[in-house]
């Protein structure tokens, strides 16, 4: 059921169309069709889909195609350009208070991940050598104020509330005595998730920026959010003049067309983007990645560079070597990983192998290996005997219960990841044969799929 | 830029009319029944995140009904519309009920969908009837979801099962069936930790929980109700494909339907994968939750209704 991309449908689309020169209005009307319904399946707003596509028709009519692209290609760049800048151009600034603390307000409609985003904040800017402190005034939630308060005491963040008693403007009042005095520079304040139509709750957002007059204003939207982001984006900009967006949840596999719809009703950047639900998964926004997700196109020229760069030719020729005579260890395999990790997110850099991205062995093999699974099997690769790795098929039930103890996980634990050594075996040899030093001539010639 | 975005206000300023308005006019708009009327109407849907595949369809057995029916009155093609949308929603389904209790319900969903809100209505709808309800902690991943399972067993007067932050869930769920036979409870609840459905370590945890609960009482989980926020996109399909694939769901309990978004995409999966919406939430307190109702959720798609 997984959609295709646009760069698939496209393909489709021209494929009767061999023939250079300039694009018909009848071409480029049928490549917006597909532009169109991409952008629509990826949760982009209607309206906003609607005044993208005359747009791209506008910049479409006329243009030559560039000797090197054929037709599609052509359109694809064009929707690609636009959509990259649509969606701001450089990373964005946060903006910080120079005399005294900075104030950090986090907004949005319940469950879009306020409370973790505002750890995930936290442990950010302690890294850039502030002093944050996070202040829970959330008092509706059950319980809220206490999930931000042992989020703080993991990530070893100074935290204050007032209980879900009081006041949340008194909270966050108060909190910028207790930063002084704890020598906080940076006071993050997480409120209750409400929906932009609750009057009551959207006076008391308005109140709490009057009195905090915080530096940035962040509403936080879940990458998942369908047509109603454009709504709900609207809202809280008119209420609060947002300085900027979060989203969140990534880590799925949404295409994320909210990114868009938010940014073209309010025009604000996005300022970071939330990965996982580990408190470290928050990273800086780029558009243009974000531009190839929705459109669920794979960057083919970015992974050559890419591929090209993180696999060591040496190495990449000895692996080739090795998957031919089937020598291929658990360590190969380790290192594999960390090469491929290299590159980028993993999704990303597979996302970017033209007919490889929606395979679902990949997909499968790319959400096996988040971050926490990388350190369970470096461990159970350690625990180990160098016999074991060069040849895992002698490891047997018992040996299996002796990795699983020394590496501190489960034999189901140990099962899977032979199984997904096996797996990647046969993965890496395609892989392999697409970046390995001999194959670059087999790069050059190598068929788009589009 | 900025005329694209200026451009763009005024556009939206118009979507935000009812959807009452839109379809009536543009059907008293339209004299007879063209290509055009027919991509109006797939704009309503697509903006109350029904989906283009779904949307097509519908719009695919309208054509047809005109054609064989030889319909000629714009008006008529609403009311067929709808006619279909009700019909593949179909007729209301409750909540399953075991004959001997205790029945067990296994709430599951990615996070901040509202699992836990979910369970305490549902906790404090049981409790109004009059039955024991036991409710298990087994989200303990989540900071402070325990605490917040608490607070919803205190004011519902229900019973909880919990263990530390951490430990194993299937451990919990264990203990809160056995509970459960000792003490005669009518219904168990289980809370789970939110999860993204591609995370395949997590939705292999959810077997696991679900195999743990058959074990121990054989024929349960009686409902396995897939909690879905209304404001989803088109990943809520993936969702449901992926949670049914792990826990075999039974039903979808559709929330934050108090706000502005349609939820549309239950239709699509509800024709793609067969689930029913049993429940709906419209709001944070106890009374916020609705059993579900095909027609209803229509009208209020179309702009009709508001829930309430
Ligand atoms: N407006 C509204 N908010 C809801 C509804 N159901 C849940 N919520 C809110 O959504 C947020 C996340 O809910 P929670 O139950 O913690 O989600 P979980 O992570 O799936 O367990 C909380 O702030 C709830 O109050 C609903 O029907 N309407
Ligand atoms: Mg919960």
């Amino acid at each position: 059921m997984l959609f295709e991309g646009l760069a698939e449908r496209l393909q489709n689309t021209f494929k009767k169309l061999r023939g250079k020169g300039k694009l018909t209005e009848s071409d480029i009307n049928e490549a917006l069709r597909e532009v169109r319904l991409a952008l629509l399946e990826a949760d982009v707003n209607l309206a906003v889909v609607k005044q993208f596509t005359q747009r791209i028709k506008e910049r479409c009519l006329g243009v030559e195609v560039l000797e090197s692209l054929t037709p599609a290609q052509q359109v694809i760049k064009i929707v690609n350009d636009e959509l990259t800048s649509l969606m701001g151009g450089d990373v964005s600034k946060i903006n910080f208070n120079p005399a005294g603390p900075s104030i950090f307000l986090l907004v949005g409609l319940q469950g879009s991940g306020k409370t973790t985003t505002a750890g995930k904040l936290a442990l950010l800017f302690r890294k850039q050598g502030r002093r944050p402190l996070l202040v829970g005034a959330d008092v509706y939630r059950p319980a809220a104020i206490k999930q931000l308060e042992v989020l703080a005491k993991q990530i070893n963040i100074p935290f204050f509330s007032l209980g879900e008693q009081a006041d949340p403007v008194r909270i966050a009042e108060e909190s910028l005595g207790y930063a002084k005095a704890q020598g906080c520079d940076l006071i993050i304040i997480d409120t209750a998730g409400r929906l932009h139509i609750d009057e009551e709750l959207m006076e008391e957002l308005k109140r709490l920026k009057n009195v905090l007059k915080p530096q940035e204003i962040l509403l936080v939207v879940d990458a998942m959010t369908g047509q109603d982001a454009v709504n709900v984006a609207k809202s809280f900009h008119e209420e609060l003049e947002l300085s900027g967006i979060i989203l969140t949840k990534l880590d799925g596999d949404t295409r994320g067309g909210a990114a868009l719809s938010v940014k073209a009703v309010t025009g604000c950047p996005i300022k970071f983007i939330g990965t996982g639900e580990k408190l470290d998964a928050l990273e800086p926004f780029h558009p243009d990645r974000m531009a190839s997700r929705i459109l669920g196109m794979g960057d083919v020229l970015s992974l050559i560079e890419k591929a090209q760069a993180a696999f060591d030719q040496e190495k990449a020729r000895e692996l080739e070597r090795k998957l031919r005579k089937q020598e291929f260890t658990l360590e190969d395999f380790v290192e594999q990983i960390k090469q491929v990790r290299s590159m980028g997110p993993l999704e990303q850099v597979l996302s970017m192998i033209p007919g490889l991205g929606g395979a679902k062995q990949l997909k499968k093999l790319q959400e096996e290996f988040d971050e926490k699974e990388f350190v369970y099997l470096e461990a159970i690769i350690n625990s180990m005997t160098p016999e074991e790795r060069r040849n895992p098929s002698i490891i047997n039930g018992s040996r299996r219960r002796r990795i699983a103890r020394g590496s501190g996980t489960s034999v189901q634990d140990v099962n899977r990841m032979l199984k997904q050594f096996e797996q990647t075996r046969k993965i890496m040899k395609q892989f392999s044969e697409l970046s390995s030093g001999k194959s670059t001539r087999k790069l050059k010639s190598f068929k788009f799929p589009f | 830029m900025v005329s694209f975005f200026s451009k763009l206000k005024e556009s939206l300023v118009k979507t935000r009319q009812g959807f009452i308005e839109k379809v009536s006019q543009l059907v008293a708009v339209h004299s007879k029944i063209d290509e055009e009327l027919f991509e109006e109407l797939e704009e309503v849907l697509i903006q109350a995140d029904v989906g283009i595949a779904a949307t097509q369809r519908l719009l695919e057995e309208i054509r047809k009904s005109v054609r064989q029916k030889k319909i000629s009155e714009p008006g008529e093609v609403k009311t067929l519309l709808r006619e279909k949308m009700v019909e593949l929603l179909g007729d209301p389904v409750p909540v399953r009920w075991s004959d001997t209790p205790p029945t067990v319900i296994l709430v599951v969903g990615v996070n901040g969908v509202g699992k836990t809100t979910t369970i305490g209505k549902l906790a404090h709808r049981f409790r109004q009837e009059g039955k024991k309800v036991l409710l298990a902690a087994a989200d303990t991943f989540r900071a402070g979801a325990i605490e917040q399972l608490e607070i919803w067993s205190a004011r519902t007067g229900s019973d909880i099962v919990k263990h530390q932050p951490g430990s194993d869930p299937a451990a919990i769920v264990f203990d809160a069936l056995q509970a459960a036979r000792r003490r005669g409870t009518d219904v168990v609840i289980i809370d789970t930790a939110g999860r993204l459905h591609t995370k395949v370590n997590l939705m292999e945890e959810l077997r696991k929980i679900k195999r743990v609960v058959g074990r121990e009482l054989p024929g349960a989980p009686h409902e396995v109700l897939l909690v879905v926020d209304a404001t989803t996109g088109q990943n809520a399909l993936r969702q449901a494909e992926l949670f049914k694939d792990a826990t075999d769901v039974t039903g979808i309990a559709l929330t934050k339907l108090d706000g502005t978004a349609k939820g549309g995409i239950v239709l699509a999966i509800k024709e793609e994968l067969g689930i029913p919406v049993k429940l709906v939430g419209i709001g944070e307190k106890s009374e916020d939750l609705k059993d579900f109702n095909g027609s209803e959720f229509v009208a209020a798609l179309f702009g009709e209704d508001r829930w309430e």
